[in-house]
């Protein structure tokens, strides 16, 4: 599934990432690459924007690119 | 760089210090990544040493020098811009990498936060391949402690062979002891090699092409053979030049294809970058594992960063909470700030007076009294606005919470091309445009930046406002005037996006830069760090805009005084003025300029008082006033000039008249400022051709319509 699917709460494993490079080289400087775990903190209104949790780092992202994030969710969130 | 010798306190003559090394200076470079304290942390270690603030050469990144001594040596520090790589594409990597590459310096400080110690390292890694001796600062050690975070420093330094310090900007701690093993470095010969080890199928490979090197007796200047056969497999340029010419090249060539087949097969993958990515991630992660332990268990409640985002970033209260904050920041930076304005301004005045009534001299006091006295008035007049909002700005910024402005409001601004931090500057424009063109700084990416500064000029300012005040007064009747205000503003505004949009899809074109940023943690503001930045914001822009400021102003004073004519005695007072004024040069260019307005139905007098306009937006209702024959001493709630309007200028074109003013270039300390951020005068003429039309274009719209 994609990352931008994961709901509030939800922990997830990155199974691949098919972005361009710049984009790539951004997440990659993060440590988001594919095989890091992260959780998903929060949306903004209309889910446009997603902070997502990474290595104790918070690190916000758009939808639209949180969509070429591929995951495979791990834990359930609460709500 | 320029860095006198500065006296050492402890030795009479510096001119013969005991060791003549010593005189040498050690010239550091610090890079880190963002939020990790390194401003801080240069406050810290040069305490009141001299600053510069500048430019990298060719480019708006800010690169500050500071000079300093430590224990009588001498340290001539540059701080990088924070990146988080060194290799990316963006400007601030740009000039990382190019400064790191190819500049002489003695030591890198790598300042990492202690408290996120596995991310920081990635930048570590790629540095430690610059082979530069260098030295890596943990910083925020008290907050790690707090946190209940053990470093193992000894093991550090020996996985990675450079020395480590654990340090503390806010408390002071540990900073004297990096200064001594900067100092220790720098003269030491080399550095010791790291111990990092990569992935299994790496190693074998990087063993067996060192192996390789080692039998055929080949080495590249300094580099170990583990270190050439780890570039070679990389893939680093400046290895493959030097090995091209080489004979051995020949049995390389297949040993470095299988080498790479296999370690392609572990990675699945064949982009050198990537596998260099998972290798160093596993390299910081392997190393934060064996090196950083947590006393504490992990809390099982939330950390507090992530208990104050669930207020400040809710779904629902975010954005009114940010709102009420830039209410709040709005009205201290132009209700406070107006105090001292008006001070500034009855200061000079006064001063011009007393000084204007000691010269005998008409025209030198003229020069001196309206020319250069108010053209430094004038510049001086926004230092309170700038300092206000700066404090502001700067407040959100090292609070951490400017980053969740941007993720709030991005999805309404990336619509128009805009990026989430754009809001900032976009709304200090309704108050003043000098402080919002220089509030772009916060914006990282060019285009982005750009484009915020070529429409911030539409959000109509304070000053603009008596204009639509005296105009809106004299066409619409009281009870429709502030509608009429309000929409002047709200059009405004709507105008700005769409240009930004248009912008977007026109001139700056291409791919979107991505948003990815760090939500930093929370943290109290430091108020040194803070005065820092509002004292080098403020002085940059008197130093800077000041100057070009004040010889603009006398050039425009000069155009309107000059020359001199005698207006016939039969004149009144008033009718006299306007008559200088129309034979000045101002006057000349007015008429010359006619033709131009024509087709927006202005006269001669619209068209100098819009040119005047370009100094200060204030200048157009006085202008108005001594054109249309009444003395320059009018406001906007002025009912003779109100009646002198109406009789003079069509519906249509006052109309036309405030669509012009909303739109066109704003006062000159601006447009010199927006020349600053922007990068160079070019764009400024980019501006003045793009706003003047597209003030001309809907101008031209309007009162033809309503014509």
């Amino acid at each position: 599934m994609k990352l931008s699917e994961l709901k509030k709460g939800d922990s997830a494993k990155i199974i691949a990432i098919d972005a361009t490079e710049d984009l790539k080289r951004r997440l990659r400087s993060f440590g988001v690459i594919k095989g890091s775990e992260l959780s998903v903190e929060t949306y903004s209104l209309a889910k446009k924007t997603i902070e997502i949790m990474v290595d104790d780092t918070l690190i916000g992202l758009r939808a639209i690119e949180a969509e070429k994030v591929e995951v495979e969710k791990i834990t359930e969130g609460k709500n | 760089m320029a860095c006198q010798s500065c006296n050492c306190s402890t030795e009479g003559d510096t001119k013969q210090g005991k060791d003549g090394a010593g005189l040498e200076a050690i010239r550091v470079v610090l890079a880190g990544q963002p939020n990790v304290g390194k401003s801080m942390l240069v406050n810290a270690m040069s305490g009141s040493g001299r600053m510069k603030v500048g430019n990298f050469s060719g480019v708006t990144v800010e690169k500050t020098e500071i000079c300093f001594e430590h224990h009588c040596h001498q340290f001539e520090m540059v701080d990088l811009p924070g990146t988080y790589s060194i290799n990316g594409f963006s400007k601030e990597e740009k000039v990382a990498h190019d400064y790191l590459m190819h500049e002489s310096y003695d030591v890198i400080i790598n300042v990492l936060d202690a408290t996120h110690m596995q991310r920081n390292l990635l930048l570590t890694l790629e540095l430690l391949k610059l082979n530069k001796k260098m030295v890596l600062a943990l910083n925020m050690a008290d907050e790690a402690a707090k946190e209940g975070i053990e470093i193992d420093v000894n093991q550090i330094e020996a996985v990675i062979g450079v020395p480590v310090i654990l340090v503390s900007a806010s408390t002071g701690e540990g900073v004297d002891a990096l200064l001594d093993r900067v100092h220790e470095v720098a003269d030491s010969r080399r550095r010791q090699h790291s111990r990092i080890l990569y992935s299994d199928p790496v190693e074998e490979e990087i063993d067996r092409v060192a192996h390789f090197f080692d039998e055929r007796g080949y080495s590249y200047r300094d580099l170990s053979s583990r270190e050439l056969a780890m570039r070679t497999l990389m893939g680093d340029p400046v290895i493959y030049a030097a090995l091209h010419d080489h004979p051995i090249m020949i049995e390389l060539q297949p040993l470095i294809a299988a080498s790479l087949e296999h370690i392609y097969t572990h990675h699945e993958s064949k982009n050198m970058d990537e596998i260099k990515a998972n290798e160093y991630t596993a390299v910081a992660r392997g190393i934060r594992l064996e090196t950083v332990h947590c006393k504490r268990e992990k809390r099982r409640g939330k950390s507090l960063t992530k208990r104050i985002d669930d207020i400040l970033i809710n779904k629902y209260f975010g954005i009114p909470i940010f709102l009420f904050f830039m209410w709040a920041l709005f009205q201290l930076t132009f209700t406070l700030g107006a105090l001292p304005m008006d001070w500034i301004d009855a200061g000079f005045t006064a001063f011009g007076d007393a000084v204007g009534s000691m010269i005998s001299h008409e025209g030198l006091r003229s020069l001196i009294v309206d020319g250069i006295i108010a053209g430094v008035g004038a510049v001086v007049l926004f230092l309170p606005n700038i300092i206000i909002l700066y404090i502001g700005i700067a407040l959100l910024e090292t609070t951490g919470y400017m980053s969740r402005v941007a993720f709030l409001l991005d999805g309404f601004f990336h619509k128009f091309g805009l990026h989430g931090k754009s809001f900032i500057p976009l709304v200090t424009g309704f108050g003043c445009t000098v402080p919002a063109y220089m509030a772009t700084r916060t914006l990282k990416s060019e285009k982005d930046r750009l484009i915020t500064l070529f429409i911030l000029g539409f959000m109509s300012c304070g000053a603009r406002l008596p204009i639509y005040v005296l105009f809106a007064g004299a066409f619409f009747g009281p009870d429709q005037a502030g509608n009429v205000i309000f929409a002047i503003y709200i059009a405004g505004a709507l105008l700005g996006l769409v240009m930004a949009k248009v912008l977007r899809v026109v001139v700056f074109k291409g791919e979107d830069e991505p948003f990815v940023m760090e939500m930093p943690k929370y943290r109290l503001p430091s108020f040194k760090l803070i005065w820092h930045t509002v004292y080098q914001q403020a002085s940059g822009y008197l130093k800077k805009a000041g100057t070009f400021i004040l010889v603009a102003s006398m050039l425009i004073w000069f155009a309107s005084t000059y020359p001199k004519v005698d207006a016939p005695s039969e004149l009144g007072v008033n009718q006299a003025k306007l008559y200088e004024l129309e034979h000045s040069y101002l006057g000349q260019i007015g008429h010359a300029t006619e033709p131009f307005f024509a087709p927006l139905g202005f006269d001669w007098r619209m068209a100098v008082a819009l040119e005047a306009g370009l100094a200060a937006k204030e200048v157009v209702v006085s202008t108005l006033g001594v054109l249309y024959a009444i003395g320059d001493e009018v406001d906007a709630e002025s009912s003779s000039l109100i009646t002198q309007l109406k009789a003079n200028v069509s519906f249509a074109s006052a109309i036309a008249f405030i669509v012009f003013v909303m739109i066109y270039l704003p006062c000159l300390a601006a447009s010199m400022v927006f020349a600053r951020e922007a990068g160079g005068y070019k764009y400024l003429l980019y501006l003045f051709l793009f706003t003047t039309a597209t003030a001309w274009i809907f101008a031209f719209a309007a009162y033809h319509l309503l014509n």
